[in-house]
């Protein structure tokens, strides 16, 4: 079953079955969660992104706005294997480097699932 | 997070329980909390797993406290599901609809040539009678059952069994006045007033579509509104 046909199955936002159907096919994966979002942030707290070492992702954490940078730090967190909170606010350079202003803030849980 | 406990996880949710992941998020250390266990390497104190299971039954992720540690809650709620019963050409525009809103979809028909696999290649589908059917599958809070076929031979036990559960929304397709009819079926059958006033009809936000894509939509549409605004 290809990844787009197991997305479109388990629903869009069933991250947590693409994560463990991407560590079965022995990719290396991290997931990001929202845990705290304050002022218009899109998407509320729970949300999850899956990222593996090649930069393919699944759900979202902003919609849009912090993906980018999200997917990037992911790369470090593969690689090392420690958790780490990430801060993203519209003060933030890196919510702008995309292009977008989600506005708000929007705290992270990046980790390595090993 | 460790394969292990991304495993247990698939399979407490696979087991259509309610759980949360817990996380101590300075040092990634994690617990399991459902409504009657709680596992793994994080040890909480009561008080603590008291909030987590009011935060389980509000579906409610988010940081809590105990003491001045920062613990991270992310709940995984039963998933959502959307219960058919017919086999009609509304239902075949409704599951893939369904199916991108999160919702796990089963098709109720008892008629063999409605229900055949080419009409409906990619779902689950049951062949049983409806009451049958819905006793099977236990309606929950996270459940939303629609009426389709307009045969009340089909269309009455499903919702006579629906009726008595917590599903967050119920459905019936047909006119006003089909509908009027099917209450005094229904009543005659002992049924009060303020439970047959459970069932949304004539079905869907009205949006003024005829076709049976259109009509898949309204439904939906409802069903999102039942569950956001008011479930």
């Amino acid at each position: 079953m290809s990844n787009n046909e197991l997305q479109t199955k388990q629903g869009s936002d069933d991250v947590i079955a693409i994560a463990a159907q991407w560590l079965k096919e022995g990719r290396k994966v991290a997931l990001a969660t929202v845990v705290k979002t304050w002022g218009s942030s899109p998407l509320p707290v729970g949300s999850q992104l899956v990222i593996d070492d090649n930069y393919a992702f699944a759900g979202s954490v902003s919609g849009g706005c912090i993906e980018g940078a999200v997917i990037e730090e992911a790369q470090l967190v593969i690689k090392n294997g420690e958790a780490k909170l990430l801060n993203f606010g519209v003060e933030n350079e890196r919510a702008w480097e995309v292009g977008l202003s989600c506005g708000g803030d929007i705290e992270i849980y990046l980790e390595s699932l090993m | 997070m460790k394969r292990e406990i991304l495993t247990r996880l698939q399979s407490l949710r696979q087991e259509k329980q309610s759980v949360a992941l817990v996380t101590r998020l300075h040092d990634g250390i994690q617990a399991f909390v459902t409504e009657d266990l709680v596992e793994g390497e994080l040890s909480l104190m009561d008080d603590t797993i008291t909030t987590i299971r009011q935060r389980i039954s509000e579906d409610l992720s988010g940081v809590i406290f105990e003491a001045d540690i920062k613990i991270f809650v992310r709940v995984y709620s039963t998933p959502l599901r959307l219960i058919l019963i017919g086999a009609v050409h509304v239902s075949q525009a409704l599951i893939p609809m369904a199916t991108l809103l999160g919702f796990e979809v089963t098709v109720i028909d008892p008629r063999s040539s409605f229900a055949s696999d080419e009409r409906f290649p990619d779902v689950t589908m049951m062949t049983d009678w409806p009451d049958e059917a819905i006793r099977k599958l236990k309606p929950d809070p996270h459940t939303a059952v629609v009426t389709l076929t307009h045969d009340p031979k089909l269309d009455d036990p499903a919702l006579k069994e629906v009726l008595p559960t917590n599903a967050f929304y119920i459905g019936s397709l047909g006119s006003k006045r089909t509908h009027a009819s099917r209450l005094e079926r229904l009543r005659a059958e002992g049924i009060d007033d303020e439970t047959l006033s459970r069932v949304h009809a004539p079905v869907g936000l009205h949006l003024g579509g005829r076709r049976p894509a259109e009509i898949a939509l309204s439904i939906m549409a409802e069903i999102i509104q039942t569950l956001r605004l008011t479930a």
